[in-house]
């Protein structure tokens, strides 16, 4: 007898986990899933190609509607799910279709974060987390107008590149001095900054958003300095939080997100969270590599196999803005016993630095040139001792395995 | 003026080793200049080696003196000669004769040489000209002349290939003669009876070749040598009819010989009485030998004896002036025989003729027609400079050499040459540690430039001929000498318009009163006009009429230039020469490397030549070595009583313990402190007065410097501020080793260095707690410079970052690579360049060695390498020997 899987949530990381437990359980479950967005599952890291018109929409889908039939998947669309009933394994959408399980699964991702300033809530600000704030953005976009983006994270430089290249003056305010000061040290921060501005987005680091103008569209932001800077449009990038108010509701435990165990489970057993809404150890993931790694550790505690479980791994980052190439992982504060190999070309636009602690690398950045991004994360992740390839480490994958270089000139 | 459509190709002679290669240069319209080996040449049939190969890249007008100067500001040749015409004659007038001197080279043509000597010896009246010939073959000289009575080389190079056994004593044959190493070891390969054994202390890459080598004691040779002619009398190997018939002085000889016995002889040689007696052995039963024999037995106190104790082994068989028989003095320049010939040397007076013998001095003198004739031998090089110093020498001309780089106690030479009152020298560069301290500098013609003669080791005339216009002011050095002899009041005696006519006098003194009394006879030339002389071909003296042999041997009669014509036993008695101390515990030795030559004023020039060897070295053994804490590749301070130099340590097993080598030819042009003659005592021989350059007591410490530096750079920078620095040519540019025992601020120390501009855009790469740091700068055309620095010596692909220079960066990205130091896996890396004439290089040659090619052939099949002027076939063997390659035989 077949059991019900019902899913809430639509995006990358459940989709991975039924093509997995469809490998490793082919029958085992009948499948429901409620999607809050009105789509099938799509690549939502190529969203920002997306805004920027580099690709289309239906170059991002992963499954189609002809995948869910194969795979006898009911998908409600546009659904969202506004309660859990743990106690009739009930869930009930917001359109009233409810559905019983034996195992549930939440997917219910991450919300963008929303600064708690005067004018949050005008016309013409919108955050970026689905195609529908990608569409809105495309429509302010048409007027050829000012967008200012708050946050100069990952996703507000894509946002802000993306509505440059749609033909927007774009704004991006940061709070701290630096660009993306979580993934990259301060120097491949500025270097980043100067990027952007060669291509024609203006930045502003160390700005405080005091508050947004503006009578019923957005006209401007206002910073704690007095400066006003005008817009038309504002995305706010500032962060995300794990959507797990479901869960809450539903009396899981709740953290930051949704916590579970390494395999997945949440307080309750026959319920399991994963995306960015889940919370392992005291860490959430927004990156899709570990979120992948989740949908194989679920599909397989849903199949009743044998699995290792999640584990933590530090998950390298990449900016998708066309002509940026950037590459990070790891750590870059300074240490007692810290070292690091810098290599700096400012007019080739290239910065990389290693971070060494114990002659195993701990940390990488990659400006301007990113190919060899993989192997640095491939030694980082393996503890590779690096002691004997020290002095061509930086230069990449490409300079090892030579023959040591004699320093005899007169040999 | 001729219109100058296309190429014109001339024959001439390389202005190198004494083995006077045959060149066909050709110079095209649009200025280029091509040079291959003159196939129709006797010396070398087509061949050159790595240094003649190069030629071409030598005779750029780079650092050219272009034009007389007095005091350092430009004159007219009016002036100049003016000056130094006046300054001599009054110098003459209240100081006497023996108040001047010259100082002139092998590197002279014969008609620049016999000029000189001429004006030197017979119209100012002293024989105070001496000859950097004086520092490489006096000794062989002086040899000759105690044997034959005469300074004659018996026998040919085709003895070389006819021979049965070759003995290289003090020669590194490969390196320092290549076309005859080569011409040696083909013919070894098509004889395959033919046995060479090598003599050297060092075991040099001619050692490839040996079938027997013999790690002598430095100055154990005539302890060999006489210790043969002992073993020969003993084993009835002598040639007792030739003895009695045409030697003289055997008995005492023997008598001399046998004094010390066979545990002496490996007790002084430092062999085991057992290779003794292998090389006894062999020497006795092979009929057809040649000894060959170089700097390793004239740079020594001992070195006539040496030569003496070898003549002797070879009269007391027979063995001379045969087909494949013979002792061989094989010469360092190329016109060193040239010069003997004119007797452009203090102890001698002119064509072969000897300044004390009076029917000679009368003879010589009628025929110049000269108001005085040198009646005593002057003041020989070592003798030269001392009087310098001590001021007996008061105005001196330097002529085409560098005495500051190759004297010994270089360093008091220099000083001489400071208090010196006035000091003339004649070079083709503006800036040489000599000309540093000219009053009047005159601009030479250079090779290529020049027009005249010069003879090989085996007697044998070449022409140089020119094939490129004389750049500015140069004038040939037998002009500028007849310029000033006229301006002293000799015009009649000097009013040659062109070299044949010199050529023709001395041809014509050669034959003067001669009638076979002298073995220096080119008689047949005596009335050669300028038509004839440029046509001249390179032909063997002696040539006194018409119907003699193209090719020549002397002594085959046992007829000798003695009085009695007798040859003459030198009683010698070997001892052993104890120089080193607990303060200089090692033995210094000196000589060439394979792709430069004397103090590279001309191969330095060469990027080709220059990246075989880029920098000043010491070969010392491992075990000196970490005896001292000299690591690979570290720094090397030489010290001697004398002084002091800093180079790169190189540590062999070639090298025998106790012994290390510095080659002679850094100088201050090229390294902060290499020139290795500042660092020998003054000891001569006492025959020959030849300086004893290879056996000098020293001490070798590791100099701990805080930062070592490698940098490639466009132009060369005006000075450089390091502790240690190196400078060799490459393509496009320089590249410098540095060391520095402070650190510095390290950009600004770069930016400084490459002298770059704003908007140079820069590189780096740090590795602080490495102590790595890297600076590359590029513009528009690419890499202007880039520094690499280590705590370490630094670790980089130098032959690919120097090429770099001349690559173009088509995308800044590519920045990156060059700050790597070395080539991605993409590109291979050749390594040390090992063959000059095809770029290829160590790396390449062990990575095809280990695939399959086993044989020296196999890898100029594959690679090329070799397949050129061959200088380079004993090392690319003895890397595939490295590997353990070799094919079972």
């Amino acid at each position: 007898m077949t059991e019900k899987l019902v899913i809430i949530g639509n995006g990358m990381a459940p989709g991975r986990m039924l093509e997995h437990l469809f490998e490793y359980a082919p029958g085992r479950y009948d499948v429901t899933i409620f999607n809050a967005e009105p789509r099938v599952n799509y690549d939502r890291i190529m969203l920002s190609p997306v805004l920027s018109g580099e690709k289309d929409y239906e170059q991002t889908i992963i499954h189609g509607d002809g995948w869910y039939i194969r795979n006898g998947i009911v998908l409600y669309k546009g659904h969202k799910i506004v309660a859990i009933d743990r106690a009739t394994k009930t869930i009930t959408s917001d359109r009233g279709v409810s559905a019983t399980y034996d195992k549930l699964v939440i997917a219910t991702g991450s919300v963008p974060f929303i600064l708690p300033v005067p004018g949050n809530d005008l016309a013409g600000v919108l955050t970026y987390r689905d195609l529908d704030d990608v569409n809105a953005m495309l429509l302010a976009a048409q007027s050829r107008a000012k967008a200012v983006v708050i946050g100069g994270g990952l996703l507000g430089l894509e946002a802000a590149a993306g509505l440059q290249m749609r033909g927007m003056d774009v704004t991006v305010l940061h709070l701290m001095p630096t660009l993306m000061e979580r993934q990259l040290d301060a120097a491949a921060g500025r270097l980043l900054e100067s990027a952007l501005r060669e291509r024609g987005i203006e930045v502003r680091t160390s700005a405080n958003t005091k508050a947004i103008l503006g009578a019923k569209r957005v006209e401007g932001i206002e910073l704690a300095d007095g400066t006003v800077v005008p817009a038309t449009l504002v995305v706010m990038a500032a962060g995300i939080r794990p959507n797990a108010g479901l869960a809450k509701t539903a009396a899981l435990t709740v953290n930051r997100g949704i916590v579970v165990d390494t395999r997945m489970r949440t307080s309750d057993p026959d319920i399991l969270a994963l995306g960015e809404c889940a919370e392992i150890d005291g860490h959430t993931y927004g990156l899709v590599a570990p979120l992948y790694e989740m949908a194989k550790v679920a599909a397989a505690t849903l199949a009743g196999r044998e699995t290792s479980g999640f584990v933590h791994s530090e998950t390298p980052t990449k900016l998708k803005v066309t002509g940026i190439d950037l590459f990070s992982i790891g750590d870059f504060a300074d240490g007692e016993d810290r070292q690091d190999i810098v290599l700096r070309d400012v007019s080739a636009g290239v910065y990389k630095r290693v971070i060494i602690e114990n002659d195993r690398v701990i940390g990488t950045v990659l400006f301007g040139e990113t190919l060899d991004g993989a192997w640095f994360n491939d030694l980082q992740k393996r503890a590779v001792n690096i002691a004997g390839i020290r002095d061509t480490l930086i230069f990449g994958q490409s300079y090892q395995g030579g023959i040591p270089q004699d320093p005899m000139v007169a040999a | 003026m001729s219109t100058t459509t296309g190429t014109r190709t001339v024959r001439t002679t390389c202005p190198y080793c004494g083995v006077g290669c045959g060149v066909l240069a050709e110079a095209t319209s649009d200025g280029a200049v091509n040079v291959r080996g003159d196939p129709e040449h006797p010396s070398n049939y087509g061949r050159l080696c790595s240094k003649g190969s190069a030629l071409a890249e030598t005779i750029d007008l780079d650092g050219r003196l272009l034009a007389p100067k007095i005091d350092g500001r430009t004159a007219d040749w009016g002036e100049a000669l003016d000056l130094v015409a006046s300054t001599f004659s009054r110098t003459i007038a209240e100081h006497g004769p023996n108040s001047v001197a010259f100082y002139v080279s092998g590197q002279l043509l014969t008609e620049d040489y016999y000029v000189a000597n001429k004006l030197m010896k017979g119209f100012i009246g002293t024989a105070n000209i001496d000859t950097n010939s004086r520092l490489c073959m006096a000794s062989s000289v002086a040899g000759h002349r105690r044997a034959f009575g005469s300074d004659t080389v018996p026998g040919n190079y085709q003895d070389f290939e006819l021979a049965d056994l070759v003995v290289l004593v003090g020669s590194n044959l490969a390196w320092c003669h290549p076309i005859l190493y080569q011409r040696l070891a083909a013919a070894r390969q098509t004889r395959p009876q033919m046995r060479v054994v090598v003599i050297d202390p060092r075991r040099t890459v001619t050692s490839e070749l040996a079938d027997l080598y013999l790690p002598i004691s430095t100055d154990g040779d005539v302890a060999l040598f006489t210790g043969l002619l002992a073993w020969l009398a003993d084993h009835a190997a002598l040639d007792h009819g030739y003895i009695a018939a045409h030697t003289s002085g055997f008995t005492e000889a023997l008598v001399s010989a046998r004094a010390v016995g066979l545990d002496g002889i490996a007790r002084q040689t430092g062999l085991p009485i057992e290779t003794l007696l292998q090389f006894y052995t062999l020497f006795a039963a092979t009929s057809k030998v040649v000894t060959v024999y170089s700097q390793g037995v004239n740079q020594s106190s001992s070195g006539t004896d040496k030569v003496n104790a070898i003549l002797n082994c070879h009269l007391a068989t027979g063995r001379i002036g045969r087909p494949g028989a013979g002792p061989f003095s094989v010469t360092g320049q190329p016109n060193a025989m040239g010069g003997r010939e004119v007797g452009g040397l203090a102890n001698m007076l002119a064509a072969h003729m000897e300044i004390e013998n009076p029917a000679h001095r009368d003879r010589v003198q009628r025929f110049w027609r000269s108001p005085v004739i040198a009646d005593k031998p002057g003041l020989k090089a070592v003798e030269m400079f001392r009087a310098v110093a001590d001021g007996r020498i008061k105005a001196l001309w330097i002529m085409a050499t560098n005495p500051v780089d190759t004297m010994p106690d270089a360093s008091a030479v220099e000083a001489a040459l400071k208090s010196c009152p006035f000091v003339v020298v004649s070079d083709i560069l503006a800036e040489t540690d000599t000309m540093r301290h000219a009053h009047v500098a005159l601009p030479a013609a250079g090779w290529g430039e020049k027009d005249g003669t010069v003879t090989n080791s085996e007697r044998r005339i070449s022409r140089q001929r020119p094939f490129l216009a004389r750049p500015g002011e140069t004038r040939p050095d037998w002009w500028i000498i007849s310029q000033v002899a006229r301006r002293m009041g000799f015009a009649n005696a000097f009013g040659y318009e062109s070299p044949a006519e010199i050529f023709a006098e001395h041809a014509a003194l050669s034959a003067f009163e001669n009638d076979g009394a002298r073995d220096f006879d080119i008689g047949v030339y005596k009335n050669i006009d300028r038509e004839a002389f440029e046509d001249l071909q390179p032909f063997q003296w002696p040539q006194p009429r018409q119907d003699t042999p193209a090719e020549t041997r002397f002594f085959g009669d046992g007829q000798f230039f003695t009085p009695d014509r007798k040859a003459r036993f030198v009683a010698l008695t070997p001892a052993l020469t104890q120089r080193t101390s607990a303060a200089f515990p090692l033995i210094l030795n000196t000589g060439r490397i394979r792709d430069h030559w004397h103090t590279m004023t001309r191969t330095g020039k060469s990027p080709r030549l220059s990246q075989h060897l880029a920098e000043p070295f010491c070969e010392l053994h491992p075990a000196d070595a970490a005896a001292r804490g000299v690591g690979h590749a570290d720094l090397a301070r030489v010290t001697t009583s004398h002084g002091a130099l800093t180079v790169r340590a190189l540590l062999s097993t070639r090298q025998a313990r106790g012994s290390i080598f510095v080659p002679m030819h850094w100088n201050d042009q090229f390294a902060s402190q290499a020139r290795v003659d500042a660092l020998i005592p003054s000891i001569t021989d006492p025959v020959s007065g030849q300086p004893a350059s290879k056996h000098i007591a020293a001490q070798v410490a590791a100099l701990k410097v805080r930062n070592f530096g490698f940098a490639v750079l466009r132009r060369r920078p005006q000075a450089l501020d390091a502790d240690y620095w190196a400078i060799a040519k490459c393509n496009g540019g320089w590249r410098i080793e540095l060391a520095f025992e402070r650190d510095r601020e390290w950009a600004d120390f770069a930016t400084k260095l490459f002298g770059c501009s704003p908007g140079t855009e820069l590189s780096t790469y740090h590795d602080r707690a490495n102590g790595q740091q890297r600076f590359a700068f590029f513009d528009s055309r690419g890499l202007v410079g880039a520094l690499f620095l280590a705590p370490q010596p630094v670790a980089v692909s130098r032959d690919w970052v120097a090429e770099q220079l001349g690559s173009e960066f088509t995308d800044r990205r590519m920045h990156i690579g060059l700050i790597a130091g070395r080539p991605g896996n993409d590109v291979p890396d050749r390594g040390a360049i090992v063959c000059s004439c095809f770029g290829v290089g160590a790396k390449q040659i062990a990575a095809v060695a280990r695939s399959n090619c086993r044989t020296v052939e196999a890898i100029g099949v594959k690679l090329q390498a070799g397949t050129n002027c061959g200088s380079c076939r004993s090392e690319i063997k003895a890397i595939i020997d490295a590997h353990n390659l070799q094919p079972a035989e």
